[in-house]
């Protein structure tokens, strides 16, 4: 059997005094699609700046496919084929469409700093940014300016950078947080699509996108999983029962 | 030993009074996040000011209402430019501050001219405190140092004690917290950055005669203050005062060695090449870019600053 | 172009076409202009406007492109000057007209170079504390400068000759100011074209994302420090050609090039002409060169309009003078400028009358201080071409009154204008979605 895509090993993360994240273990199996859900305050959004390297570790370790990387810059475990999207959308507001998800591409197909070379004559970035627009329905925005979007739009132009360079483990923060039930459904079903043989972490609230989508779900409780399961398993498990205190995971 | 102490004296002042300057910049980055360019022109405000309430009045009754004329101007120009200005973001209000400099130089042009104006200290401050070795302390520099300690206490008086104060250094670590709080945010960054302003003035005063006052001042000060922040660690205001101290030393101690870069090799056993002009130079030449220099080697070895927190 | 390629609004093919012809047209503008006006004078403001315009540009790269506000950008230019006049000097008789030609060329070496070294430095952060370092630096070497005058000749700065050798290059020995003027235009042009080449490849690109948003650009795969690096580097190798061209230009070099005020000023144009479109800064290099001669020639407090033109400008159009036009054309586009027009044409009357007044107390205030000194105001003097007395109140009652009377004027119109501004751009938007 191959490495895992994540594996965490005593992970741990304090600010200060406070200790947030207190001794993680996970595998997560590569094609898998691993949902971490949690009350608010569980340290989900901490994990995945972790894995990301967005913050530093204080203690413990991460392999990406079998390989640590902790200490690692986010720019390099991005190369290493990790992306992810954030929790508050993070994209270039002043560049259009086309051009947030094209920089998006750039690294992955090998034009790194060039300085000599015409964006416009690169037809595999171009192509690559136009399928991607494709798949997350923006086509018909292509030049619209990112920061003047709506906020589904903008959502779904988060996926699209994230997954637009190819990664094969991609990690999504609260990918529906704020959308309509409609709004909701057509993510569920975009991310299903772009996501699909591709190791997939993600943190989400939503009840009906975690339990449609994820093949196994681990529940974060003040630092710690205290389960990782089949949905149906965390569904009647009772120790997650209680740490929701009594709120049904049957739907929102 | 005499040069030493004397040195260290002269650093000391010279330490206490860029701290003057560097504090109110920290407070008044912390809280607002702007980096106020223009803080060493309130400074040569401050000393002009002076100079001009001299004229009419005599040194005293400058000391106390110059800065508060200068805190003056500063909260106006808080309230009626920089407010608008932050709504365009950081650089604008960056940039702002980059045109007020501008203009108040071209200003104190316009109002007292171009060449240094007779600011002096006053007869009753002229003379000297004591001697030490065959060397005169002046006065005035102890008169300085008085006034930066004083300032100093009351400072920290304000900010443990009092309610605004806590309120400020909450914001000095959690900026965001202060408004989630519900208080009247704008107008404590009014007050701050008068506050700041008033600060730099009040050192306008009592450096602007102990050195000169001139149109040039406050370029001459003001990057060096920009170093001072930078050593220090942006925002911190231990820092501030720590990286003060230091560059106030190492300039007193610089301009009164007059030996060679060759010299100071020789001293550890190394001879340098005879000719080059590199060599021949003394520590007093370089005096004015060691500040610059001890900032390339704090960035490249630590580039939070001498006591930074923030990763910026 | 410029902040995001792709406005939208017109197909590629028509875009491209329509860049050669504007291209194209500058070009031929800028050669024609000395036939037009033949004066030594304008010769001289044209040669100083095309080194400005390069400078400028390179400067953009920094502020508009990658987002870094930097307070010591003279440093490249200057010392760009210095090497150009050093390797001018050093060539001497062996020397001619091709390799003076060239000579910009070392210039931007030298600034490449600078930026290597000091870039490494500076770039290592970005935001308020690469402002505030880029400062020191500059004052680092603005200090050097003073301490070696064997290379940068002390107070009396380093002097040359452009005109090495007997021979010419296809009849040009660069020795007539009209001949730097057509070399400028050259360089100018060159420098211009390869610049915004420079924002259609994929550093130039990204240096845009780093500037938007370093974060994500970091989480695309891209180390923004590297970016800034290789920008900064960029930038010195452009505003060291354009020190190349001053030092042929003028034939002396000052430690004043690569100077605080130097920096400021370079910054000041970039900025007024507008740092989010490409074509931004060559608006503020030319306006601003000529602004300082012309007005510059009338009045000592040149400096001072230029501060509250300055200050105006980041408080009322951070975009510059380019996005001010720029927000025309598409008002144009979208026909509905001829509804903004009335109201325009209606406001610049009680602000001509503000600028008037206000113009008016400074001119007495620098000629009753700025005088020969007490007594200045006992004799009539002149200001803005009339005999007044100083010391009487009429004159500043009256340049009090017409200030406030612009000033109640723009209050009342300046406030319909903002109401009429308002409703055309929900038009506009309206029109968009």
């Amino acid at each position: 059997m191959s490495a895992p895509a994540i594996r965490l090993a005593g992970l741990k993360k304090s600010f200060g005094a406070s200790e947030i994240i207190r001794g993680v273990d996970l595998d997560i199996q590569p094609g898998e699609r691993h949902a971490i859900i949690g009350p608010n305050g569980a340290g989900k959004s901490t994990l995945f700046h972790l894995i990301s390297a967005r913050l530093p570790v204080s203690e413990g370790a991460i392999e990406l496919k079998g390989e640590n990387v902790v200490g690692l810059k986010p720019f390099e475990i991005n190369r290493k084929g990790l992306s992810r999207s954030f929790q508050i959308t993070n994209i270039f507001h002043n560049l259009s469409v086309f051009e947030n998800l094209r920089c998006a591409v750039l690294w992955s197909l090998g034009y790194r700093y060039s300085f000599w070379q015409r964006l416009a004559g690169l037809a595999d970035a171009r192509l690559r940014a136009e399928a991607v627009m494709e798949d997350i329905g923006l086509a018909r925005r292509r030049d619209t300016p990112a920061g003047i979007l709506s906020y589904a739009e903008q959502r779904a132009l988060e996926i699209g950078i994230t997954i637009a360079s190819g990664a094969d483990v991609i990690l999504l923060d609260e990918p529906t947080a704020g959308m309509s039930n409609n709004e909701t459904e057509e993510a569920v079903a975009l991310i299903r699509r772009v996501t699909e043989g591709k190791t997939l972490v993600m943190v989400e609230h939503d009840m009906g996108v975690v339990f449609g989508l994820a093949d196994r779900i681990s529940v974060l409780v003040y630092g710690r999983i205290i389960a990782t399961d089949v949905p149906a398993a965390i569904r009647c498990n009772a120790a997650v029962q209680e740490a929701y205190l009594g709120t049904s995971l049957n739907h929102d | 030993m005499e040069f030493v102490v004397m040195s260290m004296l002269n650093g000391i002042t010279y330490g206490l009074l860029l701290f003057m300057l560097s504090s109110g910049l920290t407070l008044i980055f912390s809280m607002m996040g702007i980096l106020n360019f223009a803080h060493a022109s309130f400074y040569m405000l401050g000393a002009y000011f002076a100079y001009q309430i001299s004229t009419w009045t005599g040194f005293w009754p400058g000391l106390l209402v110059a800065p508060l004329l200068v805190g003056a101007v500063g909260a106006l120009v808080e309230r009626y430019g920089l407010r608008r200005a932050h709504k365009f973001g950081h650089v604008a209000e960056l940039l702002f501050t980059f045109g007020l400099a501008f203009l108040i130089e071209e200003v104190v042009h316009l109002v007292w001219g171009k060449v240094a104006v007779d600011y002096r200290i006053p007869l009753e401050l002229d003379g000297t405190l004591f001697s030490l070795f065959e060397t005169d302390f002046p006065i005035y520099k102890g008169f300085m140092m008085l006034v930066s300690v004083g300032m100093l206490l009351a400072l920290y008086a304000l900010l443990t004690r009092t309610r605004i104060g806590l309120i400020i250094q909450a914001a000095l670590t959690k900026p965001e917290m202060v408004e989630a709080l519900g208080h009247n945010v704008p107008r404590i960054f009014m007050l701050v950055f008068g506050g700041g302003t008033a600060l730099a003035g009040l050192a306008g005063v009592i450096g602007g005669n102990a050195f000169v006052t001139e149109p040039g001042m406050a370029a001459a000060v003001g990057s060096i203050v920009f170093v001072v922040v930078v050593v220090g660690g942006l925002g911190s205001l231990a820092g501030a005062f720590v990286a003060s101290l230091l560059i106030g030393c190492i300039q007193s101690f610089s301009i009164a060695l007059s030996i060679s870069i060759t010299d100071v090799f020789a001293l550890v056993g190394i001879a340098l090449p005879e000719g080059s002009q590199v060599a021949r130079l003394t520590i007093t030449q370089l005096a004015p870019i060691l500040p610059y220099l001890l900032m390339v080697a704090i960035l490249v070895f630590r580039p939070r600053g001498l006591m930074g927190s923030r990763e910026s | 172009m410029g902040r995001g390629p792709g406005g939208g609004l017109m197909t590629d093919m028509v875009f491209r076409r329509g860049r050669l012809l504007l291209w194209g047209g500058c070009l031929a503008a800028a050669l024609a202009l000395p036939l037009v006006f033949k004066g030594g004078f304008v010769i001289s403001l044209l040669c100083q406007m095309g080194i400005m315009v390069v400078f400028a540009l390179s400067y953009n790269m920094l502020l508009g492109q990658t987002g870094l506000l930097s307070f010591g950008h003279a440093v490249y230019y200057g010392l760009g000057a210095f090497v150009s006049m050093h390797v001018l000097n050093l060539l001497g008789k062996d020397g001619g007209p091709l390799a003076v030609a060239l000579l910009p060329l070392a210039g931007g070496l030298a600034g490449l170079l600078a930026g290597v070294v000091l870039g490494y430095v500076t770039t290592k952060k970005a935001g308020t504390t690469f402002a505030m370092i880029s400062l020191g630096i500059g004052e680092l070497v603005a200090a050097c400068a003073l301490m070696f005058p064997g290379f940068f000749g002390g107070e009396g700065g380093v002097s040359g000759n452009r005109v090495v050798g007997k021979d010419n290059l296809l009849g040009f020995t660069w020795g007539p100011q009209i001949e730097m003027y057509w070399l400028i235009v050259a360089w100018a042009f060159l420098a211009t074209v390869a610049m915004f080449a420079l924002t259609q490849t994929p550093l130039g690109r990204m240096a845009n994302a780093v500037r938007d948003n370093p974060e994500r650009a970091e989480f695309v795969g891209y180390d923004t420090q590297r970016v800034r690096y290789l920008m900064l580097i960029l930038s010195g190798f452009f505003a060291g050609i354009a020190g190349g061209l001053t030092a042929l230009n003028y034939e002396i070099v000052t430690s004043e090039t690569l100077n605080a005020h130097t920096s400021g000023v370079v910054l000041l144009m970039t900025f007024v002409g507008g740092i989010g479109l490409f074509y931004g800064p060559v608006i503020g290099a030319i306006l601003i060169s000529v602004m300082q001669i012309v007005i510059g020639g009338m009045t000592h407090a040149w400096l001072l309009y230029f501060g509250l033109f300055f200050l105006f400008m980041v408080l009322m159009a951070p975009g510059g003078i380019a996005s001010v036009l720029a927000m025309q054309r598409t008002l144009w586009q979208a026909r509905l400028l001829g509804r903004m027009l009335p109201h325009y044409l209606a406001t610049a009357i009680p602000l001509l009358v503000l600028l008037a007044g206000l113009v008016g107390l400074v001119e007495l205030a620098y000629a009753l201080l700025a005088g020969e000194g007490a007594t200045a105001g006992d004799a009539a003097s002149r200001v803005l071409g009339m005999d007044l007395y100083l010391r009487s109140p009429v004159p500043w009652a009256a340049a009090l009154a017409v200030s406030a009377a612009g000033a109640a004027g723009l209050y009342w119109i300046g406030g319909r204008m903002k109401k009429a501004w308002h409703q055309t751009l929900s038009t506009l938007q309206g029109d968009k979605a």
